[in-house]
Parts: C-alpha cells; structure tokens; sequence
C-alpha cells in the first residue's frame, strides 16, 4: 500500500524572473490612473484658470523640485532619520510590552485600558508638549511623536498575534515538555510574524507623519516639515508641493524596505496579502 | 509491564460536569487500543489525561510506569491530532524535526533521523515542501512522523483520520498498521467509526456518556498482520456487531428508542 509522491502536485512557485514580470503587469493599472490623474490636474488648471499658487501644476512642481533637489532630499533625510529612531523605539517597545503582555495576562488586564487611553491622545496636541519636555531643535523630540505614534498599533497586532495560536499547538509542545520560552520562540513568535509585519508596514507611514506633524511646532531648520511649514506661510506653494511629494517618496520607500524585510522573513509561508 | 496503567480515573471539569468516572485500564506493551464511543463521552479527555495535557481530578495514570506528569516530562509518548497540526512556516523535514531540536539532537543526528521517518511514512522527496503544498491525508502522515520521530513508547492518537475522505482514511489505516508494526510502539487510538476501530486494534474500549466511562472492552482477534482483505471476512463483520451492540446498549439514547413506551407513561 504506497502511494506515489507525484500523487501530489506542489503548487508551482515559477521563477523569480517571472513573478518580478507578472509583478510588473499587476502594476500598469495603477500607472494608468496616475498618469490621467496628472494629466487631468495639469490641464484642468490651464483650463478652469485656477490661480497657479493654489494649484501649482505637477510639471511646475517637479521643475521646483529639481531646482531645489539638493536642499529637499537633505531635509527628507533628516527628517527621515527622526522617523526611523522614533519607528525603532516605538516599535521596539511595543515589541516587548507585546511579549510581556502575552506572558503574564494579569499585567495586561491592568495595564491595556491605560493603552488604549493613551493612544487616544490628539497627537497633534502632543506634539508641543513633546517639543517642550525635549529640545525642540534636536531630533530627539520629533522621535518621542514618532515613536507614541507607532507604538500602539504594533502593540495590538503583536499581541493579536502571540495569542492567536491554536490551542493544539501548544499542547504539541506540552507534548514534547518544551517550557515557556521555547513555546514563545518555537510557536508563538512565528505564529505573530505576519501580524507584526503587517503593523511594522503601518508604523513606517505614521512615524514619517509623526515627524513632521512635530516639525510644524518648530524644529531645525534643516527639517523637512519646518521647511514644507514656513514655504506654505509664505505662499511658495510650489516649494510646499515639492517638499509634500519629497516626504512621501521616503515614506513610501520606508515602507518598501520593511515590505522586502517581511518577504524575506516569511518565505515559505503562504502570502496573506496578494 | 503495562505501558499504560489507569486507575480509578475520573475527571470533573470547573462547572460541575463529570467527563470521566471510574476508568480502569491496561495496556500492555505493543497493543494497539482504540477508545471508541459517542460525542462526550470522555474519550479524547481521556487520552489528554494519557498525555498529561490535562489532570484527572481523581485516580491515578502511569505511563512506563511513571506517573503522566514525569512521563510528558519524559517524552515518552508521541502524540496525533485530528488536525495535523503543523507549523506552517517549517518544511516538512523541519516539522518533523521540531521534537528533535526541542531533545536537542545534533543536526546530523536529527537529519539522518528525518530521513528515516519520511521513509517509514513514504513522503521521500518531500522534505522541503510547507504543509500547504501537501494534501491531507500526506500532512496527517508528517504528523504521524513527527510523533514517533524521537522514538517514543506510546503514540496517543486523536481522531487522526477523522477528517479525511474515507477512501484516504482506509488506506491511512493500512500505512498506520504498517507504521506500527515497522515502530513497534503501543497505540492508544480514539475514534467515531466502529469499522476503523475493529481494523486496527488488538482491542476495543467502549465508552458510554454522561459520565463517560468504560462500557466494555472487545478482544479483536482478527489474524495479523492485517490486509484490505481482513475487511471483508465473517469473523470483521461479527467483531463490528459485536462493538455497535456494546455502543448501543451504553448509549441512554439508544435505551430511550429502544422503550418509547415506557417514557409516554410516567
């Protein structure tokens, strides 16, 4: 009594060439509505003569930017390293907390009513004060925003994700008398993986958000949110726009670099979210 | 020496229900023992209370003659589900290895080990598949492996094969008489169906509900090994009235049916 393995047709994978090629092709729709979208923008302007200032058209904007290229990008970046310490605080403790929580469940019950409170806060509110207790010039400040920003979605995702295991699991390793820590490690840990990589991938956006929200109550000079701020005050709106566009390109880069990191992370694992 | 020893068992559960009351059960080595009865009559927390994934509110169970805790402590026994249970994110080679490196195994040993079971099981060539590329039936035999993957005495199963298709199941019962008599492990089997009960074991446990506990225990001496042909000899047919019989009189269900008239009057 055998059974042949070719009984069994293993889904095919195709080659990476192939995948990056069909990739390609999920894209174009959304190419095509972006290029009508500016198209529409650039005409209906010249068109409906809206007042250039309101509504720089997408060529003017991107003639500004590349005036202004150096000055921009280097502003980005700094803005960007205040994004990426306050996502690696944020994120790092809601890891643990995450972890502690699904441990010992009595802590969570006193403290998680406190989180949620917290994430509550007005972070536009919040943004001064951070300013206040921290030097408004350093990047530090703009960190602690970041950093309250992104801490609590990846708080309830990860935990979300520890204690979504299902119950035979953890008899398995009952089973093999594994304790605690390696029931976290073996199981509930990759067990969490998608869930956490899914409110990494959320955090990247937020901590640019948080960043520049607290550049606008004041920060370095060199700071992509005080420059975007002090353009729109004085009604360089093209200068604005192009710096608008700058600060989502990092946003969406940082994205895409934790994307890769989850692809590279989860091989194997069945893809949730295509 | 018995593998598994239960004595004057009983489980009481927070609430108030009784689940199990009064078991007492052998069972020696290489015996291959189903426990079979209707929903909730305590068969699958009996064999949890095997496996010391729960604790018996009264009496006492030794497995190798140890107490369970020490047992599980011990790995001394493998267990199946009726789902398979595995890790998505392992390969099947890396699923069935996962006790292995919990035992600390070398990784030559633990190979040479994986080897092994895919062989015994027949899933050579699939090592490196995820268990969503594998049908059921081949996830329920990773499974199988990686239970007895560390060799253990005792190999608990839980419905394994409740959930395949019943062409798949009979031919998972071959492989699993197979399996037990290449392993040479004891089997402790839980089960819906009389006809898979009868097949595989050395004996049957009838169980009957509310409390659960042990009605009768069936010898089936149907020759060994056994072929797809046993199924249809006289002596499988008797063996299998002779367990719906013992089933129905447990069942106060089936007392009910059986005297309809006796309930209208009061």
């Amino acid at each position: 009594m055998t059974t042949a393995p070719v009984a069994v047709q293993p889904i095919p994978r195709g080659t990476l060439a192939g995948r990056v090629g069909r990739r390609a092709l999920d894209w174009v729709p959304a190419l095509v509505v972006l290029v009508l979208v500016f198209l529409i923008w650039q005409e209906s302007i010249a068109v409906f003569h809206i007042k250039k200032f309101l509504a720089p058209q997408p060529t003017a904007i991107a003639s500004t930017f590349w005036t202004n290229r150096h000055e921009l990008i280097s502003a980005g970046w700094f803005t960007f390293q205040e994004a990426l310490g306050g996502f690696a605080i944020g994120c790092g403790l809601a890891l643990v907390v995450a972890l502690v929580l699904a441990r010992w469940r009595g802590v969570g019950r006193a403290l998680m009513p406190y989180m949620i409170a917290a994430n509550a806060i007005p972070i536009i509110a919040f943004a001064p004060i951070m300013n206040a207790w921290f030097d408004p010039f350093s990047k530090g400040s703009k960190m602690a925003i970041a950093a309250v920003l992104c801490f609590f979605p990846v708080l309830v995702n990860t935990l979300r994700g520890l204690t979504s295991v299902r119950p035979q699991s953890i008899e398995l390793m009952r089973s093999y008398a594994a304790g605690e820590l390696e029931t976290f490690r073996r199981v509930r840990i990759p067990t969490a993986l998608p869930f956490i990589f899914t409110s990494l991938k959320i955090a990247t956006v937020l901590a640019m958000i948080g960043a520049i929200v607290g550049e606008y109550f004041g920060g370095a000079f060199t700071a992509l949110g005080v420059l975007i701020d002090s353009r729109s005050t004085t009604f360089q709106f093209k200068e604005a726009w192009a710096g608008i566009g700058v600060a989502c390109a990092y946003g969406i880069a940082f994205y895409l670099a934790v994307a890769l990191l989850e692809r590279l992370t989860l091989r194997g694992v069945p893809s949730t979210d295509d | 020496m018995s593998v598994v020893e239960i004595k004057d068992v009983g489980k009481t559960f927070e609430g108030g229900t009784t689940a199990l009351e009064g078991i007492e059960l052998a069972i020696g080595e290489r015996e291959f023992v189903s426990l079979i009865g209707p929903s909730g009559c305590g068969k699958s927390t009996l064999l949890r209370i095997v496996g010391d994934l729960i604790r018996p509110t009264a009496g006492t169970v030794r497995v190798n003659g140890k107490p369970a805790p020490q047992a599980r402590a011990d790995r001394d026994y493998g267990i199946v589900f009726q789902d398979a249970v595995l890790y998505d994110w392992r390969t099947v080679a890396r699923n069935i290895s996962l006790p292995l490196e919990l035992a600390r195994w070398n990784r030559r040993r633990r190979t040479g080990r994986v080897q092994e079971m895919l062989r015994l099981v027949e899933l050579g060539g699939f090592e490196s598949h995820y268990p969503w590329q594998l049908s059921g039936g081949m996830q329920q035999r990773v499974s199988i492996a990686r239970a007895l993957s560390f060799d253990p005495a005792l190999l608990l199963m839980d419905e394994p094969f409740g959930a395949l298709d019943e062409m798949t199941r009979e031919r998972m019962n071959l492989e699993l008489l197979r399996i037990w008599e290449a392993s040479g492990s004891t089997i402790v089997f839980v089960t819906h169906s009389i006809a898979e009960a009868v097949f595989l074991s050395t004996r049957v446990v009838v169980m009957s509900p509310r409390p659960g506990r042990i009605s009768d225990v069936i010898e089936i001496d149907l020759q060994q090994p056994r072929t797809a042909a046993t199924r249809e000899e006289p002596r499988f047919f008797e063996l299998v009235t002779r367990v719906r019989e013992a089933l129905h009189l447990g069942s106060d269900l089936d007392r009910k049916l059986a005297a309809p008239a006796a309930e209208a009057q009061p």
